[in-house]
């Protein structure tokens, strides 16, 4: 979460953003091979590619705002708090995960850190996230609800019913929608008609469309539509342009049927968030090449440590099984 | 205790008001449910003390404000949903059941939804199939919810107290044709446990298991069975999750021979889960079958004179009791 409070400076600030990006893409890379060597259980849909939106969106907020996320979700977990070691042990289904293992990869929630959880339902948490904007609004915190989602979760009606009620009671969320230009395998081209932010528009909320690989822009943008969402000025929604690297989830591998890998390689090359935000602050002359070598070392160690704790933990106790049904 | 008559509708009215001046975390959310009060008129009046930000009318979306509640239970309210119709349970299901009942499993125990989603059930209103299914069954079967399906204004106000105050999602479930019917309550407050059945009738010769509109029903059959020289019991769940188990079994070891009524459909429905309990429980001490009678398994028709063969009446109860005690 934010330590623009505590650091300094921009530069500071902004390394610590690459840092937060740089962890997200190196947690993916581990995720990837726990399922490469099976040891992981189940699948992990990845977020590489798309660091720039969880990063810029939650440097923007408070540790306690809340956001809501999807199956697509470390990437919002980290970005928001979570630690790397817990989050492995989530995926693993250990006991010393933030579910005690019960949830998994799309289900890490980490209240703590103001997640309200990740959602396999797609579109499954855009009443929560308004609803915790509601009771924002009604106990009077101050606090903001973000809600991420893809563009193939803006075909849920829900989010016409939600949007509807933010704009009319003016609640303090924000509607982050990660165009990726997928939903599974099938290109939005195939599914979506008409333009995304515009549905948004037709309900009177302020909408923004932004290049999601540019951390800098997407947390500036961001911020102002926070700002405005805490001053009581209602809703709004942000359209990030983006991409994954990797396929639908760790198993999708052979992809050529549904995207060639001239399209891949050039999201790679040309639009990388970690590259592109390197390469400002290095022509900027903020930092230099060792500075930034220094936070991919850094991360790689916390993320390998995180790992090999989380391999090392123990299962749940089966006792657990019918815990926490009910409170 | 002063006692008092009053109306189920004015005891769910009354269990609300109480509630929303205890905490201040309780609101309404629902269509109509402000200056209408609904269009059962239940929750008349509530507006003019609580005011529009805690009753609040909601666009005609059921799963955009059932979501809108769970989220806002999840972070520290303590919403009571209105869905209008149980039919329209259909549409806040994804809510429901993969959102509120899940949360505090999946998170392994940190978040959790205190949330009540208040909705109906009934036929006979000649309101045909969209308007008047009893859809408890859908709910029952989802581990994570509780649901409560009162018979009389005393238990509708204790059990609805009861549930604004768990921390759990509940499941309410009025019967629509219950809203005038009047009964004792008394002024003091008071709560009704959950898990708790309530023997509406002491009987000897058979149990009669009711639920919600059914209990009335069953009454009434209990009343008839008299005349012929039988003896029923007549016990009320009143939760059909958490289930008290205990009191139906209990109450079929000592009659020998039960029927078990609920206005669901009668495939797979409540009726089926009740009776394998007390045929699990009460093997050895039974005298015949456990008997089943729930809607027919039919949509709900519009005309009187076919809508009324679908729900289970006094008569046909005591024709099933009659011939189970093998009376002619
Ligand atoms: C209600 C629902 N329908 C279908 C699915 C299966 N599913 C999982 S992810 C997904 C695609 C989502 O696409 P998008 O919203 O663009 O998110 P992305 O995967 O691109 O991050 C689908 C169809 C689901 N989990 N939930
Ligand atoms: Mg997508």
């Amino acid at each position: 979460m934010s330590k623009k409070k505590e650091t300094s400076s921009d530069v500071e600030h902004w390394l610590y953003a690459y840092e937060q990006m740089a962890k997200i893409r190196e947690f993916e890379e581990k995720v990837n091979e726990l399922y490469m060597k099976a040891l992981m259980p189940g699948l992990a849909h990845l977020y590489s590619g798309q660091e720039a939106v969880a990063v810029g969106v939650c440097e923007a907020l408070h540790l306690d705002d809340y956001i809501t996320s999807t199956h697509r979700g470390h990437g919002h977990c980290l970005a928001k708090g979570a630690a790397v070691d817990r989050m492995f042990a989530e995926l693993l289904g250990k006991e010393a995960g933030f579910c005690k293992g019960k949830g998994g990869s799309m289900h890490i929630a980490d209240p703590d850190s103001g997640n309200l959880g990740a959602n396999a339902i797609v579109g499954g948490s855009m009443g929560i996230a308004t609803g915790a904007a509601l009771s924002a609004k009604m106990r009077g915190s101050g606090q903001v609800a973000v809600c991420f989602f893809g563009d193939g979760a803006v075909a849920q009606g829900l989010l016409y019913e939600v949007m509807n009620m933010a704009a009319l009671w003016k609640l303090p969320v924000i509607y982050v929608c990660e165009n990726n230009n997928y939903s599974e395998y099938t290109h939005r081209s195939e599914t979506l008609a008409g333009e995304i932010i515009a549905r948004a528009q037709a309900f009177g909320i302020h909408a923004e469309t932004v290049d999601g690989q540019d951390v800098q822009l997407v947390q500036e943008t961001m911020q102002k539509l926070v700002d405005r969402a805490r001053r009581g000025e209602g809703p709004a929604f942000l359209e990030c342009l983006t991409y994954r690297y990797y396929g639908h989830h760790v198993g999708d591998i052979n992809r050529t049927y549904y995207r060639s890998k001239e399209e891949e390689h050039d999201w790679r090359e040309n639009h990388d968030p970690l590259k592109l935000l390197a390469e400002k602050l290095i022509a900027q002359k903020l930092t230099d090449r060792a500075v930034l070598d220094k936070i991919l070392a850094d991360v790689a160690t916390e993320v390998e440590a995180g790992m090999q704790f989380a391999i090392n933990a123990p299962f749940p106790n089966p006792s657990e099984v019918n815990e926490d049904v009910y409170v | 205790m002063s006692e008092r008559e009053i109306t189920f509708s004015e005891a769910i009215r009354e269990a609300l008001a109480e509630e929303l001046r205890r905490d201040p975390r309780v609101f309404i959310i629902g269509e109509d449910v402000a200056e209408a009060g609904t269009p059962f008129k239940v929750l008349s009046g509530l507006v003019d003390e609580f005011g529009k930000e805690r009753i609040i009318d909601s666009p005609i979306s059921e799963p955009g404000f059932t979501g809108v509640g769970v989220g806002a239970a999840m972070t520290g309210m303590r919403p009571v949903v209105d869905i209008m119709f149980g039919d329209f349970l259909t549409l806040s299901m994804d809510q429901i059941v993969n959102q509120a009942a899940k949360v505090h499993y999946m998170s392994g125990g940190k978040l959790k939804a205190p949330i009540v989603f208040r909705t109906t059930m009934g036929a006979t209103r000649r309101s045909a199939a969209q308007h008047s299914q009893s859809l408890q069954a859908w709910v029952s079967h989802v581990p994570g919810l509780k649901v409560v399906m009162p018979s009389t204004p005393y238990d509708a106000k204790g059990l609805l107290k009861t549930a604004i105050r768990d921390e759990n999602p509940v499941v309410f479930i009025e019967d629509k044709l219950m809203y005038k019917m009047k009964g004792i309550v008394p002024a003091e407050e008071y709560l009704i446990p959950f898990g708790v059945a309530d023997v509406k009738r002491k009987g000897d010769d058979i149990t009669l298991v009711a639920t919600s509109s059914m209990v009335q029903v069953a009454l009434g059959a209990a009343e008839k069975l008299k005349e012929i020289g039988i003896s029923a019991e007549v016990i009320d769940p009143r939760t059909t999750w958490p289930l008290d188990k205990q009191a139906m079994i209990d109450s079929a070891k000592k009659t020998s021979r039960v029927i078990v009524i609920d206005e669901g459909y009668e495939q797979y429905g409540v009726t089926a889960e009740l009776a394998s309990v007390i045929a699990d429980g009460a093997f050895y001490y039974l005298d015949a079958p456990v008997k089943r009678m729930g809607a027919m398994n039919v949509p709900i028709p519009f005309s009187p004179v076919l809508e009324d063969l679908t729900v289970p009446t006094e008569e046909t109860v005591f024709q099933m009791a009659k011939s189970l005690c093998q009376r002619s």
